[in-house]
């Protein structure tokens, strides 16, 4: 346990070696006193900069000189990069301690507009980093602010260490002000999508809660995590430095899964005449995709790839698109959804489900969904009834099932199920060619249609080294673009709720810069609306971006949803663009973006003038500032 | 002689009019009036081309009896739409205008698309 240098075990005299001499004559000891002097030593143990935290990097060290620089020292021991934060007054002291005790370096603070994007910015980064950030709020309107952020997260099982400022003691409040940013249980309100919280009580309570919770975060399943900042703690001087200590962080492991249910799957696997493997969110490192590929290709096995990670890479032969009424066995790596994706849903005036799949296919699940679920938000998804459910990171036991079948398979085998790959190349190619062949249709329409603007902007991309940052937004990406790479996607914001977009884009887009990849962010319009001084924050920290607006001006699914119920009730088919379209006026995100510093031109409608404007802003972002192209879309 | 055979083309004429089907006197700018008013673009795209699950409507739509047919009783994620709100003659309209539509280039024609890589 790496600590704070601790006060000297010097031992209390229990009793004084001195005498003195007694009335009769005899030598009797004298009391003295109880505890000794500290001496010198213990002074500056007591008092110095403890050995193992990390110094100032530039200037003379002067030690944590009251609470949230203790605080800052046990964010900076996990290895923080950024700290994701709008300014507020719960967390003051915290604040302050980042951008001069801290230095404003690991943690950097990157100023956001809005808690939500803070969230949400934290939430992309850490899935394209693989690693966590931390978050700084009030607990009472910021959490509320960010509340949307950490429920995607939490339903994306994505980490984030939450700060949460609160004034507890009453005495202490300003008037008005702090009273209303303050609350007895602070993190009560996000409990129900947090895999944890606490409240410290001492700076020492501060230091093993956050390490604690920066753990738990990350273990799987992940999720996001808050821990309360009392600001009295924060403000005030150290009571007593050398008594604390900060718990050292480990490395956090993964579970696997059960050896022996991994071989009864290898096993099946091996001996299925038609089996599929379904890619949820998967993929947590580099490794997986390659794992994956081994096992796939071992035995020919289809892949099937929801897109909520970098799985798979869509390119290869054996990624294939579903149909379930043909496999025999088939085998979910950390799936969500196991019910929706096997059944078939008609939402109409009588809701329908009608199962995908044929009596007596085997399902197979590995994945650690099980191993932490929520009741009140009901992300977990539907009920569906497993085969063999084996409690364990899909990532982790993925080499061991791959071990076991190899230990299986017979080279007679091997040569067998070898030969269903030529079925599956073909009906690859057949699919690539039958989506150029849909791609020609209003190819030159205005506005826009998606097929043209997926393949154009390929056109100008497909030679960097890219990363999509933000969901794919519409299928002809996934159709024509290869995402053969572990960053090549981030997936989707797991609880659907709309503003993830931009925010979680600049949050990877920061995660990818080190690295110099090309971040690329199909932006839709509605979700740009939602708090777009993400914008902002991509151009003051100059974290380079391309957004490319899918501008279809509306929330075309939810056109969807009046039409079906004006059709139900045979009345105002033509009102149903009233509160879901975005017009009148047309929102011209190109003078949105320049007003905020970032680099736009004028909207695109014209497919002619598209190459022209994608080239010159790509240009700009390989400068490494974030540019905007506003394309007006066909809606779909 | 003369004025009754005008007299009676012109009565047979309308006789004819009177029996046309609605197809036959369908327009292809009020079916792009409708089609846009009634909010078929919104999943079908501005020419028909479909996309995002909405299936392609043009060119070459289906036979106009089958498309109402489908329109009719859809028991997917479109809805089934009644006389009532999208009549008959309406969808005539719709249909006018969708085979109005041009044919799309080919592939080959489309530099863009014809050298795009396919899968390994």
């Amino acid at each position: 346990m790496a600590s704070v240098a601790v006060a000297g075990a010097a031992a209390l005299p229990l009793e004084s070696t001195a005498a003195e001499t007694s009335s009769t004559g005899t030598t009797a000891k004298s009391p003295t006193p109880s505890v000794m002097p500290p001496s010198a030593q213990q002074i500056a143990a007591e008092r110095g900069t403890p050995a193992d935290l990390p110094k100032a990097a530039t200037g003379a060290s002067t030690g944590p000189m009251c609470g949230a620089d203790f605080m800052l020292d046990v964010l900076k021991s996990l290895k923080l990069d950024f700290i994701f934060s709008n300014p507020g007054s719960s967390f003051r002291a915290l604040h302050e301690s980042v951008v001069n005790y801290g230095h404003n370096e690991k943690p950097e603070f990157i100023t956001c507009l809005h808690e939500e994007s803070s969230a949400a910015m934290a939430h992309g980064y850490a899935k394209a980093a693989g690693y966590p950030a931390a978050i700084f709020a009030h607990g009472t309107v910021g959490l509320q602010h960010a509340a949307m952020g950490l429920y995607n997260a939490w339903c994306d099982r994505a980490p984030i260490l939450t700060i949460l400022g609160n004034q507890a003691n009453g005495v202490n409040r300003r008037p008005n002000i702090d009273w209303v940013h303050a609350a007895q249980d602070p993190a009560a309100m996000a409990r129900d999508f947090t895999k944890w919280d606490d409240n410290p009580q001492s700076l020492q309570h501060f230091a093993e809660s956050t390490v604690r919770a920066f753990r738990i975060t990350q273990t799987a399943p992940m999720g996001p995590v808050a821990v309360v900042a009392d600001q009295d703690l924060q403000e005030n001087p150290i009571p007593n430095l050398g008594a604390l200590s900060i718990p050292k962080l480990g490395p956090v492991l993964y579970p696997q899964g059960d050896a022996n249910a991994v071989r009864e799957v290898a096993k099946l696997l091996v001996a299925a005449e038609n089996p599929v493997i379904i890619a949820d969110r998967y993929a947590r490192t580099p490794a997986a995709m390659t794992l994956l590929i081994e096992l796939a290709e071992l035995l020919t096995i289809p892949v099937v790839d929801t897109g909520n990670r970098a799985n798979f890479p869509n390119t290869h032969f054996l990624a294939q698109g579903a149909n379930y009424a043909k496999n025999d066995v088939i085998l979910g790596l950390e799936v969500s959804d196991f019910f929706g994706i096997l059944h078939e849903f008609i939402d109409d005036d009588n809701r329908t489900t009608t199962s995908r799949i044929k009596e007596g296919t085997k399902l197979i699940s590995i994945g650690t969904a099980e191993l932490f679920v929520g009741a009140n938000y009901q992300d977990f998804q539907r009920f569906n009834p497993v085969d063999i459910a084996i409690p364990g990171d899909a990532e982790t036991t993925m080499p061991a099932l791959i071990e076991e079948v190899k230990q299986v398979l017979t080279n007679e085998r091997k040569a067998t199920l070898a030969g269903r790959a030529d079925g599956y190349r073909k009906a690859k190619l057949a699919a690539f060619n039958r989506s150029r062949e849909e791609a020609t249709w209003g190819w030159d329409a205005s506005p826009i249609s998606t097929a043209r603007l997926a393949v154009e902007l390929w056109d100008q991309v497909k030679n960097e080294d890219w990363a999509m940052v933000s969901p794919s937004s519409f299928g002809w990406i996934r159709r024509f673009w290869t995402f053969d790479k572990h960053y090549r996607t981030i997936g989707n914001s797991g609880g659907e709720g709309v503003g993830y977009g931009l925010p979680a884009s600049v949050g990877a887009a920061l995660a990818h810069r080190k690295h110099g990849r090309f971040c690329i962010n199909i932006q839709k319009d509605g979700d740009f609306m939602y708090a777009n001084g993400a914008m902002w924050t991509a151009a003051h920290h100059k974290i380079p971006m391309l957004t490319v607006m899918f501008n279809n001006r509306g929330y075309h699914q939810e056109i969807m949803h009046l039409q079906k119920f004006a059709a139900r009730w045979n009345r105002g088919l033509e009102n149903t663009k009233i509160g879901t379209l975005i017009y009148s006026p047309d929102i011209d995100y190109a003078k949105l973006a320049q007003g905020m510093g970032v680099w736009a031109e004028k909207p695109v409608i014209d497919p002619k003038e598209l190459a022209g404007a994608l080239r010159r802003a790509i240009a700009m972002v390989k400068q490494g500032a974030p540019a905007l192209v506003d394309v007006v879309t066909q809606p779909r | 002689m003369k004025k009754f055979a005008v007299l009676t083309a012109s009565i047979f004429a309308l006789g004819m009019a009177g029996g046309a089907t609605a197809q036959d006197k369908a327009s292809a700018t009020r079916g792009k009036q409708i089609y846009e008013r009634t909010g078929c673009w919104q999943c079908h795209g501005y020419v028909g081309q479909g996309g995002g699950g909405a299936v392609k409507l043009a060119p070459e739509p289906l036979p106009l009896d089958a498309m109402i047919a489908f329109v009719r009783n859809s028991n997917r994620n479109m809805p089934a739409y009644s006389e009532k709100i999208l009549s008959d003659a309406d969808l005539a309209d719709i249909h006018a205008f969708l085979e109005s539509l041009p044919a799309p280039k080919s592939v080959d024609s489309i530099p863009l698309l014809k050298n795009l890589k396919p899968p390994q």
